[in-house]
């Protein structure tokens, strides 16, 4: 079938894909946005009898602009909204957003006139974790599913070609 | 002398009712004397922590049809004596306004606008009353029983 | 004015914010490093000089006072958790205790130490939060994973006893939702022996660290008088002289049986605050070992089936017990009319309730006095005139705890 037959696998676009993939799920540098009880689970995740390091993923970076991954930590309310979003807006490609909770998924037991029903009304978001809030377990494995997530995507989308 | 007993004796006139439940007093009171108790208290009866300040709306109480809609209450305690003692001050839906206290407590600041935010009552003599727990554009006051629960003001537009 | 014509220079002319008589105006927050919660601070400052600011908080306002108003008084149980999310068996307890005096229900004595112990492991997790995170963002990362370690072991003890970790939802109105694990005490021991190394570690790394002690020491200052004027309590108000605890000065469940000191400093600065929170916490521990020491046998919750739940095994035997079991699990308690103001002491400190009962099943309004909020509405005032630096060391030391200060 012509060319790429004799290419195989090792057709260029496809190599970088995985090289720049590997690279990236590896080194997530987050952007932790905590308001609220999950917090205290995610300083757990943190620490050293759960350890988030093992998964290249420890390293907080407090300015938006040098974050990858954007932790949405606890309950967003109608007042906090706009700070997110902004957050969010002045994070660089390639970013990805970890809803963490069930409050920040769809806003949880609060349903009230303050809270915003879920985060995904406000930014897109990749990863979803339930719990109220979510045991150690839950946010490694989050982890694991965001990695397997950023291993399958391209580089062609962020060049607009794909 | 019990504390209870020289508030009733010095503020007699202005006392509406002594109302003791599960141990505790609760002292229902004319708003126009809040100042003046509460300096009396602070200091003659040794009443020097201002515990709590909150407000509550008595809409649609059962018993309460013709009483004022709100009632503010205090709680204070002395560290002398240890004692606890509760005011409540009813007050008009149509002219909702009462003395502040930020003269005499500090902490009765961010109460006050704390009961402002959430109930729309005037304190006459605060130096910042604005919103503190909700935002500028919120209209209406979310903790009055005629607001309703789920009735969002969102500052920014959500998507479904 | 001399160091802020450097900063221009350095910075390029346009790129500081000042205003008319030179000052540069800055927002820290709502989402900054330093601020391990929620809350915005717009600071005025002359240099690095702290000449004004303005605290707004209102971030994690999540509505707990009107929702409360529309569910039944066990459906509270759950919201209280995430009041004070650091140390939730306190809140649970606070609010049971609150409802039980409104109804007039007297609680087991088991029960009653069950929720002095677990208030107590409660208390432990907050000072050790609160240490551990202050002295990461004052940079000693060591003391914070040390402190975490020994929180996890707390945790476990928690999720072992009540199936949570943070959020328990332990208590019920009348009683606890189950007893306690047979192997507690031993269990606990076991916790309490990383807890006590990994504290006297802190201690040996903090209390007479030269940087550590520098960036408290005088900062954050308030006097007696003002302290008690902003209504400051716990830690905070015991760090400025006054021996106000709730557990001693209105003692309730069985903390008149239990022999233990409350801390006291008077300095009135972050320093003292540290001292008298690592000093809270061995007093802690010292009450958990009493109270299993003495702690009877007997049943967990009150036998008024109007108000607790009957036990599994009887609702399926006994008809009453089932109706009862329907009719609690449907509607809920129903307190009489009236109105309850109840205090505890909280991680923060006067943790109260203000219950009001229109009769029915569902409360006309819960207020929380919480410890949080008159201590942050000072933080304006202990940080004035300081310097930016100080202000993280100060905000670590305020505790400040978003659901309990916002609601």
């Amino acid at each position: 079938m012509g060319l790429e037959t004799i290419f195989g696998n090792s057709f260029l676009t496809s190599r970088v894909d995985e090289a720049v993939n590997w690279a990236r799920k590896y080194s997530f540098f987050q952007y932790p946005f905590v308001t609220a009880c999950c917090g205290m689970e995610f300083m757990s995740v943190w620490a050293s009898t759960y350890d988030i390091a093992r998964f290249g993923a420890e390293f907080p970076r407090f300015s938006p602009r040098q974050a990858d991954v954007l932790f949405v930590v606890g309950t967003v309310n109608e007042k906090l909204a706009p700070s997110l979003k902004r957050v969010y807006d002045q994070m660089a490609e390639p970013k990805w957003v970890v809803s963490f909770g069930v409050c920040a998924t769809s806003g949880g037991f609060y349903d009230n006139y303050a809270t915003v029903q879920g985060i995904d009304k406000i930014i897109p978001v990749d990863v979803y974790i339930p719990g109220c809030p979510p045991r150690p377990q839950a946010i490694l494995d989050a982890l694991i599913k965001l990695q397997e997530k950023v291993s399958k995507e391209t580089v062609l989308k962020y060049k607009g070609l794909k | 002398m019990k504390a209870i007993e020289s508030l009733k004796e010095k503020f007699s006139d202005k006392i509406i009712s002594h109302d003791s439940f599960a141990g505790q007093d609760f002292i229902t009171a004319k708003k126009e004397c809040l100042k003046d108790m509460a300096v009396f208290l602070r200091d003659e009866l040794h009443f020097d922590f201002l515990s709590d300040l909150t407000c509550v709306d008595y809409k649609g109480y059962p018993g309460r049809e013709n009483a004022p809609r709100f009632e503010t209450v205090y709680h204070f305690y002395s560290h002398k004596t240890k004692e606890r003692i509760s005011l409540k001050f009813p007050i008009e839906e149509t002219s909702p306004n009462i003395d502040s206290l930020t003269g005499l407590w500090l902490a009765a600041n961010w109460y006050e606008r704390e009961v402002y935010d959430m109930y729309g009552i005037h304190f006459t003599g605060h130096p910042d009353l604005r919103r503190i727990l909700m935002y500028e554009e919120f209209k209406g006051h979310p903790l009055r029983k005629d607001y309703p629960l789920k009735a969002r003001q969102p500052r920014i537009p959500h998507e479904d | 004015m001399e160091i802020l014509e450097k900063i221009k220079k350095i910075a390029g002319n346009n790129s500081v914010e000042t205003t008319e008589d030179g000052k540069i105006v800055l927002n820290m927050g709502p989402s900054h490093p330093a601020m391990h919660g929620i809350v915005k601070i717009y600071l005025t400052l002359e240099g690095e000089k702290v000449s004004d600011c303005d605290v707004e908080i209102g971030y994690l306002h999540r509505g707990f006072e009107k929702t409360c108003e529309n569910i039944n008084y066990n459906q509270v149980v759950p919201y209280t958790d995430r009041l004070n999310y650091v140390s939730p068996f306190i809140n649970n307890v606070g609010y049971a205790l609150a409802v039980e005096k409104l109804m007039g229900v007297k609680t087991p004595e088991r029960c009653d130490y069950i929720r002095t112990v677990m208030s107590e492991i409660s208390r432990i997790t907050d000072h050790l939060t609160c240490i551990g995170a202050n002295a990461m963002e004052l940079g000693a990362f060591t003391v914070y994973f040390y402190l975490i370690n020994a929180r996890e072991e707390l945790y476990k003890l928690g999720d072992y006893v009540a199936g949570g970790r943070i959020t328990p939802n332990y208590t019920r109105i009348g009683g606890v939702a189950k007893d306690l694990p047979e192997d507690f005490a031993q269990k606990t021991q076991e916790a309490f022996k990383v807890l006590e190394k990994n504290l006297s570690d802190t201690e040996k790394l903090l209390s007479r660290n030269r940087i550590f002690y520098d960036r408290l020491k005088d900062t954050g200052k308030i006097t007696k008088e003002e302290a008690v004027s902003y209504s400051f309590t716990g830690p905070m108000i015991r760090a400025c002289g006054v021996d106000y605890d709730v557990r001693k000065d209105s003692p309730y469940l069985v903390y008149d049986r239990f022999d233990f000191e409350i801390p006291v400093c008077s300095d009135g600065d972050n320093y003292a605050r540290y001292l008298v929170r690592l000093e809270e916490i061995k007093q802690s521990v010292s009450i958990v070992r009493q109270a299993l020491k003495q702690i009877p046998k007997g049943p967990i919750s009150s036998r008024d089936f109007s108000v607790a739940l009957p036990s599994k095994e009887e609702t399926y035997s006994n008809i009453e017990a089932l109706m009862a079991h329907f009719k609690l699990t449907f509607e809920g308690p129903k307190p009489p009319k009236g109105e309850i103001y109840f205090p505890v002491e909280g991680g923060n400190g006067e943790l109260g309730f203000y219950i009001i009962s229109d009769g029915t099943h569902k409360p006309w309004r819960v207020r929380v006095r919480p410890p949080c909020f008159p201590i942050t509405s000072a933080l304006s005032r202990l940080i004035k005139g300081g310097y930016v630096a100080d202000i993280i060391a100060t905000f670590g030391q305020i505790n400040m705890i978003g659901g309990e200060l916002e609601r």
